[in-house]
């Protein structure tokens, strides 16, 4: 097991930069998912790790070596892949077994080696069969196992659920933690997915056209975001973002969003944004769960206010509602039961102890 | 329940009969097969109606007006120059296909580490020597094995070495339509390779480069299981091609040096056409049908094991 770091890691092919001199360090043991929509670069970040791309510029290094040059066979890496890369004509034995018998293990090693991996898998009846006779599940963890059997300094996981069906997906999520929990190799894992970056993450890298844009545990990229990118990135539904002008009267600052609406700012927050009134045109950001129905007795920082309703999504559990305020939708969620109808009129209450506010020139948290 | 009750009212409608007649009309078999009939007649009279008459042929003795059961079999199985056809046709088959083979994979390697752009280039010129009409090409072939005049003997002579009787000695005979066939035949294999080596998943490679694989090793453990299929189903093809052979060896040799690369095909015809003993000539070229026959068995029921599998 090693830690992995990336020095200034670039990737061009021919005029276009895919990767942009990225810096990542990532510790022994730590589990760290690289997210964003497709075309940031994570997967090609993570093929360079592995060694299945060149490096065009920068370093990478595992275990303290520079392995820019090392050709992907003597990282001493796993990877399992989208769409698995089983050996078709290979049984499930042979397909763990295939990089150990390359190294010319002894039979007996490699034998202990598959049935731990097969156990730890609950795979252990399926050796015989070859992948076609797999269900997509089983074949996940074929591939999986083909990664622990190795016993690698480093396992690469690139978007390895997106073939299952969602119930499996999030089966499988569970299952790579606990994986992941026992054999506590170093892992770099790549989805699009922000919903498995904040549940298998202890770190999670969110990446969008080439770069870093943060790096956090799952709850700092979640609370306190530092771009509008990752405000929007991470979190179902995704945050709103509402066009406001910061105010300060005689010493007092509010959120103005339209004529007849503005928030005042919670006094927790007003050390943070005074002086910022001449900025211009920024963006309030607040996530649903901020937006509910108004009680009668308000927590500190809510602040109340009536929203004529588009659109109900009920969930269940809870209900969407959806409304516009200065031109954006807005999205909120109310308890089923608070009476919400399209077309009607809710008294809302915001959380603005929670709110975050963005330059919208610049795109970062204020 | 509604289904019983349904099948008791069609039982009992007068009409059932037609009904069912009109069923099996547009049942999709039937339409299947009236759409496949044209090509059935046609097979029927350009393929079947030829074997079944040779076979006829073969029981008739020269004259074509007594039957003779397998008298024409048990004459060839007698002649020496029977058994010399025999082991020429599978030397020829067995060679051809194999250079044939390992040509057409090298090649398709190369063909495709090719960048596209320019690959398609090259497989056009590549297809060059299959595309040419046979006749064609051999002629050409005849022209370079001129033991006097030829463009080989010509360079070999500047060498010091030569000059060799390409297709005057046997065994430089046998070489040289072996050869041609190799050429003429190469193209195939390559192209089929290619649409092999296309559809082998790359990441099938790549893991196993990550697993621990050389070169050598991803073309044992991944190429060539994974081409298997398309490699023993060219294989079946070309030797059933090669061994019937005709036009190489007809133009280039003519089957001599006294007899030396005759060929099922080409003894068949200088026995039945120009020896004017059509039935010995039906009986020489029913020959290839058991040996072939044994062949496509061992390589079809492979290819139907390992269908199942991957």
């Amino acid at each position: 097991m090693a830690e992995v770091r990336l020095r200034k890691v670039v990737k061009r092919f021919d005029d276009v930069e895919a990767v942009r001199g990225i810096d990542l360090d990532i510790a022994d043991h730590e589990f760290v998912v690289l997210v964003g929509p497709s075309g940031c670069g994570k997967s090609t970040t993570l093929r360079m790790v592995a060694g299945l791309e060149d490096i065009s510029d920068g370093e990478v290094l595992i275990g303290g070596d520079v392995v820019n040059d090392v050709p992907p066979k003597d990282r001493d890496i796993a990877m399992v892949f989208q769409n698995y890369a089983l050996y078709p004509h290979m049984t499930v034995f042979q397909n763990m077994s295939f990089g150990l018998r390359l190294k010319h293990y002894p039979k007996a090693e490699i034998k202990k080696r598959v049935d731990e991996a097969a156990r730890i898998l609950d795979i252990a009846e399926l050796l015989d069969r070859k992948p076609k006779q797999l269900s997509g599940g089983q074949r996940q963890r074929v591939a999986m196992g083909r990664a622990i059997v190795r016993n690698p300094k480093v396992f690469l996981f690139d978007e390895p659920l997106s073939n299952l069906d969602a119930k499996l997906r999030v089966a499988m999520r569970t299952e790579i933690k606990k994986v992941h929990q026992q054999v506590r190799t170093t892992t770099i894992y790549v989805t699009h997915d922000q919903v498995e970056a904040m549940t298998l993450a202890d770190r999670v890298v969110v990446m969008n056209n080439g770069r870093i844009e943060q790096i956090g545990t799952p709850n700092q990229l979640y609370h306190t975001p530092e771009t509008r990118f990752v405000a929007g990135f991470i979190g179902s539904p995704a945050m709103n973002f509402i066009p406001c002008q910061l105010e300060e009267r005689a010493g007092a600052l509010s959120i103005r969003l339209t004529d007849s609406l503005a928030f005042p700012v919670p006094e927790a927050k007003a050390s943070r944004y005074r002086g910022r009134a001449a900025n211009g045109s920024m963006l309030l950001g607040l996530r649903p769960e901020h937006i509910t129905e108004a009680h009668g007795h308000l927590e500190p920082g809510a602040v109340p206010f009536e929203a004529r309703l588009e659109v109900t999504e009920p969930m269940g559990m809870e209900t969407l509602v959806y409304f516009g305020v200065n031109g954006a939708q807005v999205c909120g969620r109310v308890n089923p039961n608070s009476g919400a109808r399209e077309g009607a009129a809710l008294r809302l209450a915001a959380n603005l102890n929670n709110m975050h506010l963005i330059d919208e020139a610049t795109g970062r948290v204020i | 329940m509604v289904d019983a009750t349904l099948s008791q009212v069609e039982v009992a409608r007068p009409a059932g009969k037609r009904s069912s007649l009109r069923r099996t009309i547009e049942r999709k078999s039937t339409i299947a097969f009236f759409m496949a009939l044209p090509l059935i007649v046609l097979i029927t009279l350009l393929v079947v109606y030829p074997a079944l008459y040779s076979m006829h042929l073969a029981t008739l003795n020269k004259s074509m007006e007594r039957f003779v059961g397998f008298g024409n079999f048990l004459f060839l199985f007698k002649r020496e120059t029977f058994w010399k056809v025999v082991q020429q046709s599978c030397i020829f088959a067995i060679t051809a296909v194999v250079f044939k083979a390992i040509i057409g994979f090298v090649v398709a390697h190369f063909v495709h580490n090719i960048p596209a752009k320019g690959q398609r280039k090259w497989r056009g010129m590549l297809l060059v020597p299959w595309v040419i009409p046979p006749a064609m090409s051999c002629l050409a072939w005849l022209w370079l094995f001129d033991p006097s005049y030829s463009a080989f003997n010509w360079v070999l002579g500047h060498l010091g070495i030569g000059p060799i009787p390409w297709t005057g000695d046997a065994h430089w005979a046998r070489f040289s339509v072996i050869l041609v066939n190799i050429w003429i035949g190469a193209p195939f294999f390559m192209i089929m390779y290619l649409a092999a080596l296309k559809s082998v998943p790359d990441q099938l490679y790549e893991a196993a480069a990550i697993d621990g694989a050389n070169w050598w090793q991803r073309t044992c453990y991944i190429t060539l299981p994974m081409m298997r299929n398309i490699i023993a189903i060219t294989a079946l093809f070309s030797l059933i091609v090669t061994f019937a052979n005709f036009d190489i060896v007809q133009i280039l040799t003519a089957g001599g040096p006294i007899d030396m690369t005759h060929v099922f095909a080409t003894w068949s015809f200088r026995l039945g056409i120009q020896g004017n003993d059509i039935p010995l000539g039906a009986a020489v070229s029913l020959f290839m049908v058991p040996i072939l026959a044994v062949a496509a068995i061992f390589i079809l029921r492979d290819i139907t094991r390992r269908g199942s599998e991957v």
